[in-house]
């Protein structure tokens, strides 16, 4: 087996903010990545899957090192990213891009989107002949299956489809080893989803990328990824196979995650309706359940569950769970 | 009888690089008691379509067309008239629970405000009404909830809320746009299995507008699948799903992708963008994306009609349709 590139390893970051006005002050603590550790191999993809809330976006900004974690540490290809510098820092980023989810909103609207794709060219490498960066810009917008001709056109003059090329054609521009990928597709149309799917996947065995793609649906990821991660209030409840994961997924949390996704079939979606068990919403992230975090909404919790934290364990057939009874529970989907 | 019939309905913009045709040549109607979804991808027309029979479009927007309900005219009325099927009669549900809640008040006189104004109860009458309300959106605790404000929710119970404000006057027609495209897999599930108990106790009709077509399959009756200011096919929600018609509507069903089917063929993305409104092409709007265009396709594609209402626009034939000859496109030619 190769080396993976990426390891984040006990990975937490802690939002702290503050209640009760100015006599009363009081600090609040938000968990939002709590102690996440995973690897990642090249041109492997890892589908992050979680509903808001559950710190997926915290997690890619802290891999990143757009958010210091204040616990843990990411090797980037056996280097700690964690501890550099601001400079040494950027200079990583050009090996580790970021595509975000609202293709419109995350580009500038002054500039065209020639300009948005070669910025990071001239950022990095401003010696670059002018020709070279044009001509780096083109080919870029080729591969992502732009025209030429939209090389001077604004962001409010293409389509959200369209906005999400440039994006990926911007995050793509300096080579980088690691695309991380934040919800690429939830702002977009159904029929739009599948051609930007279909494209970061050709790109990924093309370019030889290691992907890290965060949805909150589990369908979407299905597709792209290798392994899938599946996070509920800033911790993984599993990680696994994508060949098991669908079928026999290990967390309670995980089927539930199934069980909702909605069918475009009336006579599928009906018998499907019959089956959802998930109720409720997630608790406060300022009152976490003690124990296992999903326990309150879990129809198959014991005595066990409400005090011990199931840790992080590694399964026979090589996939991660976290859940005390995970060997006695059959799942399958 | 049908509840609201809507004929010829165009919606037009004004802007400064021309005229924006969001509307075209609209037809449907929707019984009592009847769940009719309007699908689309963004730019389909589909809000534009309720916003304008609402009297709610935009400064630069004009109608035109018919939109009776209970056989009397939406697009004539004046606002005095229309502000009293708007909200009583009629309600309307927006896509985000965030924005279209007020956050400098709190629940209970968002609540109240709407049916002292339109029911004249009293303050204690109308507060007990909205709680009952939120009993019945499954809001936990709501004598205490109802003194909160929007920030105290989370996504899923604010969108909760909001369809609480469209049921407190007992609608007959109740408009939900997007209701959960904001939420969450989870919560999207729990909001259309509460929408369809409530309207199954009410006998409410409803209009459910959206761009997901899973998310429709479990609840709506009949679905018009409009693309680029158009229906380019209706049907119930059997013949759209097991028996499209519209190569669109078959590109859109094959792009969903499914837990249920396998993963390892490729996603089959409908290539291309929608077309700018501004430009529109001759003759079909979906050719330039469509794998069964023809040369023909230049030309206007015929409306076919089959029975119980069933159409689509296209030069492929329906399976025991015949196409209609439609009176207000014959104008438009002249």
């Amino acid at each position: 087996m190769t080396k993976p590139v990426l390891r984040v390893q006990d990975l937490a970051v802690t939002f702290t903010s503050f209640t009760g006005g100015l006599l009363q002050r009081r600090e609040r603590q938000l968990r939002a990545v709590d102690g996440i550790s995973f690897e990642l191999h090249p041109g492997e993809t890892l589908g992050v899957v979680g509903e808001s809330g559950s710190g997926k976006s915290t997690l890619a900004r802290a891999i990143l090192g757009l958010i210091t974690p204040d616990r843990g540490r990411v090797m980037w290809r056996g280097e700690e990213l964690t501890g550099l510098g601001e400079e040494e820092l950027r200079q990583k980023r050009k090996e580790l891009q970021i595509v975000f989810q609202d293709p419109v909103a995350s580009l500038d609207p002054r500039m065209t989107a020639g300009d948005i794709i070669s910025e990071p060219l001239w950022t990095f490498y401003p010696n670059m002949a002018r020709l070279q960066v044009e001509e780096r810009t083109r080919g870029m917008m080729k591969v992502v299956g732009l025209l030429p001709n939209q090389i001077n056109r604004y962001p409010h003059e293409l389509s959200g489809g369209q906005c999400q090329r440039i994006g990926i054609a911007r995050s793509l521009v300096l080579n980088p080893r690691l695309l991380v990928c934040d919800e690429p597709v939830s702002a977009l149309d159904v029929s739009i989803q599948a051609q930007i799917i279909n494209l970061l996947q050709d790109l990924q065995k093309k370019l030889g990328l290691a992907l890290i793609f965060i949805a909150h649906d589990l369908s979407v990821v299905r597709h792209i990824s290798d392994r899938v991660m599946v996070m509920y209030m800033g911790q993984a409840m599993e990680v696994s196979e994508k060949s098991s994961l669908y079928q026999r997924p290990l967390h309670p949390y995980t089927n539930a995650l199934m069980k909702s996704v909605s069918i475009p079939d009336p006579r599928l979606a009906a018998a499907a309706r019959q089956d959802r068990w998930l109720t409720g919403d997630m608790p406060s992230p300022y009152d976490r359940p003690k124990g296992c975090i999903f326990h309150n909404r879990c129809p198959y919790r014991v005595k066990r569950c409400e005090a011990d934290v199931p840790a992080l364990r590694r399964m026979e057939n090589r996939d991660w769970v976290a859940c005390h009874r995970a060997e006695e529970l059959d799942l399958s989907i | 009888m049908a509840l609201l019939k809507v004929s010829n309905l165009n919606v037009h913009f004004d802007t400064r690089e021309g005229v924006v045709k969001a509307v075209n040549g609209m037809d449907f109607e929707i019984g009592e008691g009847e769940t009719l979804a309007i699908v689309g991808e963004s730019g389909a027309g589909k809000s534009q379509l309720v916003l304008s029979f609402m009297g709610l479009l935009a400064e630069n927007g004009s109608v035109s067309g018919e939109a009776l309900y209970r056989d009397k005219d939406l697009l004539q009325m004046k606002p005095k008239e229309l502000n009293r099927i708007r909200g009583r009669h009629i309600a309307m549900i927006f896509q985000d629970p965030m924005t279209s809640l007020n956050p400098f008040l709190t629940i209970e006189k968002q609540m109240t405000e709407v049916v002292r104004h339109h029911q004249g109860l009293r303050k204690d009458e109308a507060r007990a009404h909205a709680v009952e309300m939120l009993r019945a959106v499954r809001i936990p605790d709501p004598e205490e909830r109802i003194r909160q404000y929007p920030h105290e929710y989370s996504g899923g119970m604010r969108q909760r809320v909001m369809i609480a404000i469209g049921l407190l006057c007992e609608p007959e027609l109740l408009i939900a746009d997007e209701p959960s495209t904001a939420l969450d897999v989870t919560v999207q599930a729990q909001i259309a299995e509460l929408v369809n108990e409530i309207r199954k106790e009410t006998r409410m009709s409803l209009i459910l507008i959206t761009h997901d077509l899973a998310a429709v399959a479990e609840v709506a009756e009949r679905i018009i699948v409009m693309y680029a200011g158009e229906a380019v096919e209706t049907g119930s929600v059997d013949d759209i799903f097991y028996r499209p018609q519209h190569p669109y509507t078959q590109g859109l069903l094959a792009s969903v992708p499914r837990l249920d089917r396998s993963s390892d063929d490729e996603l089959q993305a409908i290539p291309g963008n929608p077309p700018n409104l501004l430009e529109l092409p001759s003759g079909c709007r979906f050719r330039d994306r469509c794998s069964e265009a023809t040369g023909q396709c230049c030309e206007r594609p015929p409306l076919w009609i089959a029975e119980g209402g069933r159409t689509s626009r296209c030069f492929l034939p329906m399976e025991g349709g015949a196409i209609v000859t439609e009176k207000h496109v014959a104008e438009e030619a002249e």
